[in-house]
């Protein structure tokens, strides 16, 4: 650094005269405008904006002119080396916006590349759907009762109003067991629950119970030793058939859409009089011309089956414990494995029973 | 149940213009559900028209055949009123016969269509018609030849022998034994179409004269009534008229003998089975009584049957000649030289007869009906109707004794409110209506101020109570009108805490990447064997069936691996390599003597109930997985990770921690696992199940992946213990983390050493992780290392240096004093 300049003298202090200054500052600007990186940028600002660049050591020179040329020399300086930052900055900027696509670009994959690292879950179909019913009647203020699948067979058959020597005993091809004096059946309808419901609850009873039940049926593709079924038992004064159809009818609404109706066809089932077969208006072609005609899901009949039901007989209801001059009640019951089959065209029942992973992976966790 | 329109409408006066459809929708909403129609002759175009044979030459041809050239006289049906040259290959008519004759322009059954041909030398204009060409059935080969007295040439044979009909096919369910009949049916139709019914039993039959066939009854309650008339002078070799034969085939009878065929079609027409008797072969009194133990009867079909004394039997002289209402023996069967016929018209008690048929496994029309109900007033009616008809078409004389043993009970009564129907069925229904309709089914109704009392048809045997006359009306009423209301909403609790937590499971399962199934609880001897369980395995207490589908899977499964593993063995047979599954079932554990059967008069007492409910099998829920292949799967990433016995452990754990329970493990030997590589899963020190791997035999013998991992828990153990999740405290002070390793003994379990750390450490410890397991060099042979990671923490300050080393030092000097544990270098 020079002495304090005491004598002015513009001459003797070369650097900072205009000429020189500006071309410090060109030279700078061309610096930085030339950096290809960043790398080189930093480089370019040690060598023009650093401690040692030209324009930083010609600052240091402005204390040695007289007092009365520091102000315009120290404002030429100062100009230039504002130019010099504010130009690093741009390019700065600029070099980190080239810098950042260029990562980016080299970054880029394949992302059709497949992920399957982890076999999917699914819970069963029939598991899912009796939830899904179930759950219909549990917003109605209902209660999902169960049972064993073992069962003693009074309360399959007896208590239901089925003796020993009824008929309709043949109709369901029972599952015996050994020895036959301990009168023990695998159940072949969820209405023993219906008969522990009513023997361990007090009325009103409003209760559905889906579960599996067993018949000795070939197994073929509508058949099955082991199916599943749900059925609904409403106990309560004043009930009748009137609120069976409600029932129903509220459930097939939420199950497959808005005035899918149902039809009542006489029957019979001892444990229900008047006893009735219900049919559900095909949810796809809704029985209208001409949709019906090639309707894969109704086959044409524009109604599906659906199961049986009926106001519950006054017999089953002295057996379970009931008054009936004081309540009525009402039940029904159909096939979950059915509805499950008809709902998402399962065409042959042994597929849910076969345990093939690729079955119950297409229905995922929720129905 | 098989009804030829034809035959209903002779009881029923349909309207001309009403077709089965219409009929089959009306019996169907009364509860006759139609299965078909059947429409016989319906591919059947005429001309067919009746025809003389005029002229018949035989002429002999060079392939050996014979053939007829014929002419018929065919009236004006050809148009020409000339004679219809015809060659026939038939032989069993001659000039003279009336046969049927389908001219060019016919079409046969099966789109045969027929046309004037040059055949054997001659122009056949038309065809001489076969039974079976006409689809009348094929029991007769040769040429149908009418009667004489049958029509005139040129008549139209369609309408003649009305072979066009129309059968309804309809499902009779258990209680409408009285549809079995064209007698029921045709009175439902007129029922539902309102119109008039001729009952056909309703006849002039002669009274019991006590001159008729000697008949004692011992068991008045098994048999209330047997009606016993004879035909003599029967010839044996009347043909069936054509009529009967098809009317008998329309609902499905095989034609047998005229005697067989007229007991047949009067059972089709008034629903009440009859046997028939040669007669000659019975000797002295006709008796019913239960049978004695260790009698014996051959039946009709040949079988020889050791009999209970619950069964009925008809007996003569000789001794048992029957089982009553069931199947007749063969000593008294009608053959083909009977020529004097006993009729049996008797009425039998249905559940003797249900139990029969079951015990015999015989089912027959006769059965059938008598197991169900038949009408006990109908049994004179019935016997005189085939008597009659025996006497008419068999050539024989209907003897003047009849035998009429018993009487059908009272007609019984049912009293009702008045409004009962509309109540039950919450359909606006009148008194009057409910009047009308209960007439309208047959009852005698007399009504009071509130309430009507109707006898009841005796016919209609299913209505006993109350509530089967408001089905009654419901039905004629129309089901359709039963309005839609929903009943009043209870306040219920939702789900129980079980049924949330098994859904909970079943989502967490899935969530591990685990597929559900649903096998069926069916195994063998061979299948528990396979699993290697010891003889003395409680898993080896079953309970059998007693009619199981396979005789190789006779039991219900006390646990679920059978079945899984099966399962598993068949996704790998059809290319599966990766599995992982689960099932949520029961199993059954039997235990107690026997459940009662309890009377249905009233509600079980308290000591009744337990004693059934301790009489039905425990039950408990389990749950079951296996996993085998690759757990994580290699792919363009890196390696994959093969599952191992700790997958199952770890899944269990999973499931526990979903219902806030943590599991214990310690070390087992169960089968079928792996000896060394089972875990026993405790809750509380109680064993809730087994997890690890399969033992490399069984994985072998059940051709499951080899190193197939697989647990099963006690599902209902573990939600009995469940408990709701808690919120955590936790202290928010920074962590000081220490790592350990620790030499010790091979065979000292992890689970045990990372006890002792925990309870050495003290509280300050928050956590600790096994993050290495070493064997071998410079670890000494007999001994591993193994390194935790410990986490310190306290809740209300940060803990010094000093803090974490002591208490790591606490931890490290019990786990030196309880398991000899030395710090690795």
């Amino acid at each position: 650094m020079s002495g304090p300049n005491s004598e002015y003298d513009p001459v003797q202090v070369t650097p900072l005269d205009e000429e020189h200054v500006e071309a410090m500052r060109v030279a700078a600007l061309e610096a930085v405008q030339g950096a290809t990186d960043l790398a080189d940028l930093k480089r370019v600002r040690t060598e023009h904006a650093g401690d040692r660049s030209p324009l930083a050591l010609a600052n240091r020179e402005i204390g040695a002119l007289p007092p009365q040329a520091r102000k315009d020399a120290g404002r030429r300086v100062g100009q230039a080396r504002g130019a010099v930052t504010q130009a690093l900055a741009a390019r700065q900027a600029e070099l980190e916006v080239e810098a950042e696509a260029r990562m980016l670009a080299e970054e880029t994959v394949d992302v059709t590349l497949p992920w399957d690292r982890r076999p999917t879950g699914a819970r069963h179909p029939i598991t899912m759907l009796s939830e899904r019913i179930a759950d219909v009647f549990v917003a109605m203020g209902w209660e999902v009762a169960e049972g064993p699948l073992v069962e003693a067979e009074w309360l399959n058959f007896d208590a239901l109003n089925l003796g020993p020597d009824h008929p309709a005993r043949t109709m369901q091809d029972t599952f015996w067991t050994e020895p036959a004096e301990h009168h023990l059946v695998l159940r072949t309808q969820t209405s023993p629950v219906q008969a522990r419901a009513m023997l361990t609850r007090t009325p009103p009873i409003y209760v559905v119970s889906p579960g599996r039940v067993f018949r000795t049926d070939e197994y073929d593709a509508t058949h099955s030793p082991m199916f599943h079924q749900v059925e609904g038992l409403v106990i309560d004064s004043g009930i009748t058939m009137a609120h069976l159809r409600g029932s129903l009818d509220h459930m097939l609404g939420v199950l497959f859409g808005e005035g899918i109706r149902t039809r009542f066809r006489p029957s019979y089932f001892p444990f229900t009089e008047p006893s009735a077969e219900m049919d559900m208006v095909c949810f796809v072609c809704r029985g209208l011309a001409p949709a019906i005609e090639d309707c894969r899901t109704c086959k044409g009949e524009g109604w599906i089956e659906l199961g049986g039901c009926g106001v519950v007989n006054p017999r089953v209801l002295v057996a379970c414990g009931v008054d009936p001059d004081r309540y009525t009640g009402f039940a029904f019951g159909f096939g979950i494995d059915r509805m499950l089959m008809f709902r998402h065209g399962v065409s042959d029942m042994r597929d849910m029973f076969e345990g093939d992973v690729r079955f119950s992976t297409a229905f995922g966790s929720d129905l | 149940m098989k009804a030829p329109l034809s035959w209903i409408r002779e009881y029923a006066a349909l309207p001309d213009d009403v077709t089965a459809d219409d009929l089959a929708a009306r019996l169907t909403a009364l509860g006759l559900k139609l299965e078909a129609i059947e429409r016989p002759g319906h591919d059947l175009t005429g001309p067919l028209v009746v025809g003389r044979v005029l002229t018949m030459e035989p002429e002999p041809q060079k392939n050996g055949k014979t053939i007829n050239w014929c002419t018929v006289d065919v009236g004006d049906a050809n148009g020409t009123g000339e004679p219809q040259g015809i060659v026939c290959g038939a032989h069993n008519f001659g000039v003279g016969d009336l046969v049927v004759v389908v001219l060019p322009g016919g079409v046969l059954p099966g789109g045969f269509e027929i046309a004037a041909r040059k055949t054997y030398g001659h122009v056949s204009a038309g065809m001489i018609c076969s039974t079976r060409e006409l689809g009348l059935g094929d029991d007769h080969d040769g040429i149908l030849v009418l009667p004489a007295d049958a029509g005139q040439p040129g008549d139209d044979v369609l309408e003649l022998l009305d072979l066009r009909d129309e059968v309804l096919e309809l499902e009779v369910n258990p209680d409408r034994a009285y549809a079995l009949s064209l007698r029921g049916v045709a009175r439902e139709a007129a029922l539902g179409l309102g119109v008039a019914f001729h009952d056909p039993a309703e006849r002039d039959v002669p009274p019991a004269d006590g001159a008729g066939p000697a008949v004692a009854i011992e068991d008045p309650e098994g048999c209330p009534v047997f009606v016993a008339r004879t035909v003599s002078g029967f010839d044996p070799t009347a043909p069936t008229p054509d009529w009967m034969a098809r009317r008998l085939a329309l609902v499905g009878q095989r034609s047998i003998s005229l005697a067989v065929d007229v007991t047949n079609y009067v059972m089709f027409e008034l629903g009440r089975p009859i046997h028939g008797y040669d007669a000659d072969k019975l000797t002295g009194t006709v008796g019913v009584r239960r049978a004695r133990a260790g009698e014996r009867l051959t039946t009709l079909d040949g079988t020889d049957r050791a009999l209970s004394p619950e069964d009925l039997v008809v007996t003569d002289d000789s001794g048992i000649i029957g089982l009553g209402g069931v199947m007749g023996g063969q000593t008294t069967e009608m053959s083909a030289t009977t020529t004097r016929v006993l009729v049996e018209s008797a009425h039998w008690d249905g559940p003797s007869m249900f139990r029969t048929g079951r015990r015999h496994k015989l089912t027959s029309e006769a059965g059938r009906r008598n197991e169900r109900g038949v009408d006990p007033e109908v049994c004179e009616a019935a016997a005189d109707r085939v008597v009659t008809l025996l006497a008419e078409l068999g050539g024989g004389t209907v003897e003047p004794g009849v035998t009429v043993v018993g009487a059908p009970p009272a007609r019984r009564t049912v009293t009702i409110p008045l409004d009962l129907p509309a109540r039950v069925t919450g359909m606006d229904i009148a008194s009057h209506t409910v009047l009308a309709h209960l007439e309208a089914v047959g009852c005698r109704v007399e009504t009071g101020p509130d309430t009507l009392t109707a006898e009841l048809p005796s016919w209609r045997p299913d209505l006993a109570d109350p509530f089967d006359l408001v089905e009654e009306v419901a039905r004629i009423v129309g089901y359709e009108h039963v309005p839609s209301v929903l009943p009043p909403a209870p306040s219920g609790r939702g789900l129980t805490p079980a049924q949330t937590m098994r859904r909970r499971v079943g989502r967490t399962m899935a969530g591990e990447g685990y597929v559900e199934v649903l096998t069926f609880p069916f195994v063998g001897e061979a299948d528990l064997d396979r699993l290697g369980l010891a003889t003395d395995d409680p898993r080896r207490t079953t309970l059998r069936l007693a009619n199981p589908l396979s005789a190789e899977e006779p039991l219900m499964t006390t646990t679920l691996l059978p079945g899984l593993l099966a399962t598993v063995a068949r996704n790998v047979g059809r290319g599966a390599g990766d599995l992982a599954l689960f099932e949520v079932a029961p199993v059954t554990r039997p235990r107690g003597d026997g459940a009662p059967i309890l009377g249905v008069d009233r509600r079980p007492d308290a000591a009744e109930w337990e004693a059934l409910n301790a009489a039905v099998p425990e039950q408990p829920l389990h749950l079951a997985l296996a996993v085998a292949g690759e757990r994580d799967r290699s792919g363009w990433w890196g390696e994959g990770r093969t599952a191992i016995w700790a997958d199952a452990v770890e899944t269990a754990r999973v499931v526990a921690r979903a219902l806030g329970l943590e599991l214990t493990v310690r070390s087992a030997a169960l089968a079928p696992w792996h000896p060394g590589r089972c875990a026993e899963l405790l809750v509380d020190g109680v064993s809730v199940g087994h997890a690890g791997e399969l033992h490399p035999r069984v994985c072998r013998d059940l051709g499951v992946p080899a190193r197939t991992a697989l647990a099963e828990l006690d599902l209902d153990a573990l939600l009995s213990r469940a408990v709701p999740a808690r919120a955590p405290e936790f202290s928010t002070f920074p962590v000081a983390k220490e790592d350990v390793a620790l030499v010790v003994d091979a065979d000292l379990p992890a689970a045990e050493l990372a006890a002792t750390l925990r309870e050495g450490a003290g509280p300050l410890l928050e956590g600790l992780r096994l993050f290495d397991v070493w064997t071998g060099p410079p670890v000494p042979e007999g001994r591993k290392s193994l390194a935790f990671a410990l986490r310190f923490r306290a809740p209300d300050r940060t803990l010094t240096e000093q803090d974490t080393a002591a208490a790591r030092e606490a931890a490290v000097a019990l786990a030196a004093q309880r398991h000899g544990a030395e710090q690795r270098a």
